[in-house]
């Protein structure tokens, strides 16, 4: 059961089970929404952003939805990720999109850095299950959307 | 091996030698062999069903209906004996069998052949089936979308009313509220014969009363009884019905659309152009008698023949065989879910006559989830909606889980499923 394990990493079923940023924070000024769905097995997400009050940088993610330990892990290992870095700059959150869509969709090809990624370089592994890239993408396009809103 | 053991109605199939003819079956998945329990969402297909298509395709290919040439009536006389093997193998003439590419087709083909006559077309014949608005169209909580989705999109576009009859916490449909939902204004009544989801077979004569005391068309999606279940169409006495080919062992892109001759004769067709037309001048055309006037364009042709070729490899085996092996597996499913904690079956009505399919929830676990541990030890199950998304709605679930079985299962494929199960809670974290 390598695969399943290289798969199902102990990080991402710890953060599936207690995610961060879960419960969505109320709509405020400079906030703003996205609600996606993954149609194949019906999960969803709805994830607000905040942006600070000049809009350049990101200041809180929260989220809110229901869906497989990928999906889930997926969406708290972002909002880590920003944790992290605390206030983060607008292009920055949009390269890290970029880049985690670029590894996801690379077939196993691309592994995600650690060093930029964060606690989400542990699924790095779901890009070699094409029928679950979409359940690690759903938060990140969910954030994606919102942002352009924010 | 391509033939299918000799016939023996009151035998169990030979599994084993089943499996033989299957090629696939040979194929492993991760290093384990395939178990494949998905079959509701397609079947596999034998040697016999590949060495048809192929054969015709090197052979006798060619256009049917036209041309003078040896292949073309050739390719014409394959074409037509398949059409009477597949309609017998549903109890039906030849000439109530419409080719469609799909159950879907055949689901969409009926409602806008209805919705053609509601706006006057076939009239006077087809005026029995226009709907106004205010009429009524009953399906039921349990569908598979594509027989709720097509009714949607006729209602809107007649002003008929869509209405459905619920299902009980058991899976079973809620015939009392049927009975009162079921009255002057209904039109249509389409249901499924078996759940893609429950696999309870339903209660069709009920419901083919309860239409016909009020004068409404039946329609039944028979997708999911026709490859496990003996059927009688006619006998069961719907006014339509639609199947798949490749969920009954055949190829994709072929499946029928019985229906009674009176009501074929009468609806307008759906698609128009070639080969369903007797005249065609500028500005109008006369069609042709039933099948061939819904059957516009190029047909699938080598698939048809296929399909004649599934048929009567299940006719073979016998499908009082066919369901009583799958029957078996179907119990020995459901009993050994009911012992592995936390998997909740969704229509687990005692005493229901079923088919061998059950969907179930695993609680703490999501079906995707499920469905990836599972594939690493080989099990091909499905995950999701099942395209029932109603249905999972009123059973309190996004996804679930599903296993179906087919004439090529063992009990050991469901005991290798069961004991794979049993340790999804664990390798999830989820305290049984």
């Amino acid at each position: 059961m390598n695969g399943l394990e290289s798969l199902y990493q102990e990080l991402i079923l710890d953060h599936s089970k207690r995610p961060h940023g879960k419960g969505l924070a109320d709509e405020a000024p400079h906030s703003a929404s996205s609600h996606q769905r993954n149609p194949i097995c019906g999960d969803e997400i709805t994830l607000r952003v905040r942006v600070s009050d000049d809009g350049t940088e990101v200041t809180e993610v929260t989220w809110d939805g229901a869906g497989c330990s990928i999906s889930q892990a997926s969406a708290s290992m972002l909002v880590s990720l920003l944790e992290e870095e605390g206030r983060m700059p607008r292009a920055e959150a949009s390269t890290l999109v970029e880049g985690f869509r670029e590894a996801l969709r690379s077939r196993g090809e691309l592994p995600l850095d650690e060093e930029v990624f964060g606690d989400a370089a542990a699924l790095s592994g779901v890009s070699k299950y094409t029928a679950r890239v979409k359940c690690a993408m759903l938060a990140w396009v969910a954030f994606e959307d919102a942002l352009a809103r924010a | 091996m391509t033939s299918a053991p000799a016939p023996s109605p009151a035998a169990l199939i030979d599994a084993d030698a089943v499996r033989a003819d299957f090629p696939i079956l040979g194929e492993r998945v991760n290093g384990e062999r395939l178990v494949y329990l998905d079959s509701g969402a397609t079947s596999q297909k034998p040697q016999a069903v590949i060495d048809a298509e192929v054969s015709f395709l090197t052979r006798a290919n060619s256009a049917v209906h036209r041309g003078a040439h040896t292949l073309a009536a050739e390719a014409t006389e394959l074409f037509e004996d398949a059409r009477a093997t597949v309609a017998g193998f549903v109890g039906a003439a030849p000439e109530q069998l419409v080719w469609t590419s799909g159950a879907t087709a055949g689901l969409n083909l009926v409602a806008y052949a209805i919705g053609n006559a509601s706006v006057g077309r076939g009239a006077p014949e087809s005026a029995r089936f226009a709907l106004r608005p205010g009429d009524e169209i009953v399906v039921t909580e349990i569908e598979h979308h594509a027989n709720l989705i097509p009714w949607q999109e006729l209602a809107a576009r007649t002003g008929a009313v869509l209405r459905h009859i619920p299902v009980h916490d058991d899976g079973t449909l809620d015939l009392e509220a049927a009975a009162a939902l079921i009255g002057a204004r209904t039109r249509v009544v389409a249901f499924t014969h078996v759940s893609n989801v429950l696999g309870i077979v339903n209660p069709v004569s009920e419901l083919v009363a309860l239409a016909q005391a009020v004068g409404a068309t039946t329609v039944l999606d028979a997708c999911q009884s026709a490859p496990h279940l003996l059927l009688d169409l006619p006998a069961l006495g719907v006014d339509l019905a639609v199947f798949s080919g490749h969920k009954m062992l055949g190829p994709y892109g072929i499946g029928g659309l019985y229906g009674r001759a009176d009501v074929l004769e009468a609806l307008p067709p759906f698609l128009t152009g070639g080969s369903m037309i007797t005249t065609v001048t500028l500005d109008e055309a006369q069609y042709l008698a039933p099948p061939q006037r819904f059957e516009a364009g190029t047909q699938p042709v080598s698939q048809a023949i296929a399909l004649a070729a599934a048929v009567r490899y299940l006719q073979r085996l016998g499908m009082p065989a066919v369901h009583a092996h799958e029957k078996a597996l179907e119990a020995r499913l459901g009993d050994g879910l009911r012992q592995i904690d936390g998997v909740r079956l969704l229509g687990d009505a005692p005493d229901a006559e079923r088919v061998g399919l059950w969907a179930f929830d695993v609680d703490g676990v999501h079906a995707h989830d499920v469905g990836q541990f599972l594939d690493s030890r080989g099990v091909a199950v499905r995950v999701g909606h099942h395209c029932a998304q109603p249905l999972h709605r009123r059973f309190g679930l996004t996804a679930s889980v599903r296993a179906s079985t087919s004439v090529y299962n063992t009990a050991d494929d469901v005991d290798v499923f069961l004991d794979a199960l049993s340790g999804v809670r664990s390798f999830f974290g989820v305290n049984a």
